[in-house]
């Protein structure tokens, strides 16, 4: 690839087709998605969950279309919003919510929360709660991959607030520099908790940024996950290479608040009903897939025990003894 | 024993590890071609090459971020931040995320990363290359701090640092970087949390770290011959702090002095002081008596910055204050 002349992708070339089986599969971990987050809102406001919340309604097409296209030693870094990129890479609804109740059972045995959801052995390597926190550390993990010829690549997620931290400029540069296998996912909602793009980037296009560090970048529509997978998988391709990470801009929404209970003063209210009448993935998926509403009802309804059996798990989880406080200070 | 630099001690410590380990790499600024602005990985390119001895841009969140990412896949990084003052530019890195990885997955994680870097005082740098800042990261849980003064010091604790199974930052102090000092033979690792007792006294302790060590040494030269008889003690760790050694000395001599070259108001010396009062309350004789720089960024005029940071003397005007009170 030229060193200096990047170019943005609008459509990436075709990765083989997913069967309309597995798509479904992917309908029913969007579903899952959707319902568990729903059900944290629930208990949240319930009072059940301490500390606050993001979660991901709108945006389930990126976490489930990137990692169909992930192998299975692949790994990733989060976000603040982490709930659905945990469940896509496969970690089981119950220790994510056991975390979310702070129980030992929990993915992060109770230490980390909703912000810092770690599933390690399932190559979920932990979600950062400082906005672009995570970046380097993908370049890092990717740089380690590279240094034992392992075929794997890192992901980062990432939304657009975090195009304007001093320390993602430092990583996409490190990364493009030294051709590690990391893809940089930006999950472009249009958000900065409540700043909407046009008041914190003065550019609308944010793969400029990538392509300036000579960055391959590819525009994705966050809202179909057909459109996510093969990006991913080309883009994982190119990574493996040798070729260098590559950077997906991909244009979602956030169907909800920043956090549970935003009012969302700053925002449109007809705005939020359109996108969800309109821009809804799961919805979208449901058209393309043609699935009758007993189809439809008969996955919610299996999703839905699974969310509502989460909650038992973690309600009936071990309370951690206060002094366990201290017994990972240091290794 | 053989000799060596306190320079070459450092990158004894570093090519002996590479030598025997893939996983330990080294990078940073200026560190490969021109071997580091203080000439401490000079010659490690042309043993290693490019890939293990690696140039970075001047970017210190991704030096360290990166180095944290390769560490949680079980590399042992060495990363250098040029001056010590530039670790500021890395700190989110390091407070919010090499330390508290480890406790925020519930134990999964580990970051077995080591970061080294120089700085101080005496060769007019100005105010942005020559603070000390080893008191800062004492403060944050999860993170080890070492700060060795002699060549046989910091060969074995960086060592040691690069064989931890946490995030260490390694101060080295640009002004000990040609004193020569004796080694073993073989590289022994020195564990942290050990202090050394680089002089035995009967009548006061003077704690010293980095470079206040040989400034230490030498005051307690110059009271013995007017009749005081001082111990001096270098912690060589901070974090972990060797307590039970400086509590027996200082329960021992009856008197404290502390002594570091970062500004004394909030410096690594309170810490020993309560850690001091807390142990031998009742041994004690006088105050504590700390010497520090003075509270002011660092002025660039070589008579300004001489006044501004302690020395020997300093310290011996410490000692003898201590002695001065009444038993």
């Amino acid at each position: 690839m030229n060193r200096t002349m990047a170019k943005v992708e609008r459509k990436p070339r075709a990765a083989e087709a997913l069967s309309d089986e597995r798509l479904r599969e992917l309908f029913r971990e969007m579903l899952l998605i959707r319902r568990f987050e729903e059900k944290v809102e629930e208990r949240f406001r319930a009072g059940e969950l301490p500390g606050f919340l993001h979660v991901a309604i709108g945006q389930e097409a990126v976490a489930t279309g990137v990692m169909a296209g992930l192998e299975e030693d692949d790994t990733i870094m989060s976000t603040h919003r982490a709930h659905g990129h945990t469940l896509a890479k496969g970690t089981h609804p119950n220790a994510i919510m056991a975390e979310l109740y702070g129980k030992l059972e929990g993915c992060s045995h109770g230490y980390g929360g909703s912000m810092h959801l770690y599933d390690v052995a399932n190559g979920m390597l932990g979600a950062n709660a400082v906005v672009g926190g995570g970046l380097p550390q993908v370049t890092g993990t990717a740089l380690a991959y590279q240094f034992r010829k392992q075929p794997r690549v890192c992901v980062a997620f990432f939304g657009d607030g975090a195009t304007n931290t001093g320390v993602f400029h430092e990583s996409l540069n490190l990364a493009q520099l030294w051709r590690v296998p990391a893809l940089f996912v930006l999950e472009m909602n249009g958000w900065a908790e409540s700043t909407p793009l046009h008041q914190h980037v003065p550019i609308e296009d944010l793969s400029q940024r990538a392509v300036a560090f000579g960055m391959r970048s590819i525009d994705v529509d966050g809202q179909d996950v057909e459109a996510v997978y093969a990006a991913t998988r080309e883009a994982r391709e190119h990574a493996v290479s040798g070729e260098g990470p590559v950077f997906l801009n991909v244009r979602t929404y956030r169907l909800v608040g920043h956090y549970i209970g935003d009012p969302q003063v700053y925002r449109d209210k007809e705005e939020i009903e359109e996108l969800r009448e309109h821009k809804d993935p799961i919805e979208l998926l449901r058209a393309r897939l043609e699935l009758s509403d007993d189809e439809l009802e008969s996955l919610d309804t299996e999703v839905t025990g699974i969310v509502e059996a989460s909650v038992e798990f973690a309600k009936a989880g071990t309370d951690p003894d206060p002094e366990d406080a201290l017994k990972y200070v240091y290794a | 024993m053989p000799e060596l630099t306190y320079r070459e001690a450092v990158r004894d410590a570093l090519s002996s590890a590479m030598r025997e380990d893939e996983d330990v790499f080294v990078m940073g600024e200026d560190i490969a071609e021109m071997g580091g602005s203080m000439g401490v990985t000079q010659g490690m390119l042309a043993e290693f090459g490019p890939e293990r001895v690696r140039n970075t841009p001047i970017s210190e969140m991704a030096i360290v971020g990166t180095g944290i990412g390769a560490a949680m896949q079980g590399m042992r990084p060495v990363v250098e931040i040029m001056y010590q003052d530039f670790l500021t530019l890395s700190m989110e890195q390091l407070v919010n995320q090499a330390a508290k990885h480890r406790t925020m997955s519930g134990g999964q994680l580990k970051v077995p990363l080591t970061i080294r870097t120089q700085g101080g005082a005496g060769w007019s740098p100005g105010a942005q290359h020559a603070q000390q800042v080893e008191a800062w990261f004492v403060h944050v849980p999860g993170l080890k701090v070492a700060f060795p003064s002699t060549p046989e010091d910091v060969r074995g604790l960086l060592w040691s640092a690069i064989y931890d199974d946490n995030p260490v930052v390694f101060f080295e102090h640009r002004l000990l970087y040609p004193l020569k000092g004796e080694v073993p033979e073989q590289l022994e690792p020195i564990p942290f949390g050990k202090a050394r007792i680089m002089r035995e006294g009967t009548d006061v302790t003077v704690i010293a770290i980095g470079r206040m060590v040989p400034e230490a040494l030498q005051a307690a030269e110059e009271a013995e011959a007017e009749g005081i008889s001082v111990e001096v003690l270098d912690p060589r760790t901070l974090l972990p702090l060797d307590e039970e050694a400086i509590i027996r000395s200082v329960q021992k001599t009856n008197r404290c002095v502390t002594a570091h070259e970062a500004v004394t108001r909030g410096g690594f010396g309170a810490e020993l002081a309560a850690v001091v009062q807390g142990g031998a309350f009742d041994y004690l004789d006088a105050p504590v008596e700390r010497v520090g720089a003075k509270f002011a960024p660092l002025a660039f005029a070589p008579a300004m910055e001489q006044w501004v940071v302690p020395h020997a003397a300093d310290v011996l005007a410490a000692i003898k204050r201590t002695v001065a009170r009444a038993a």
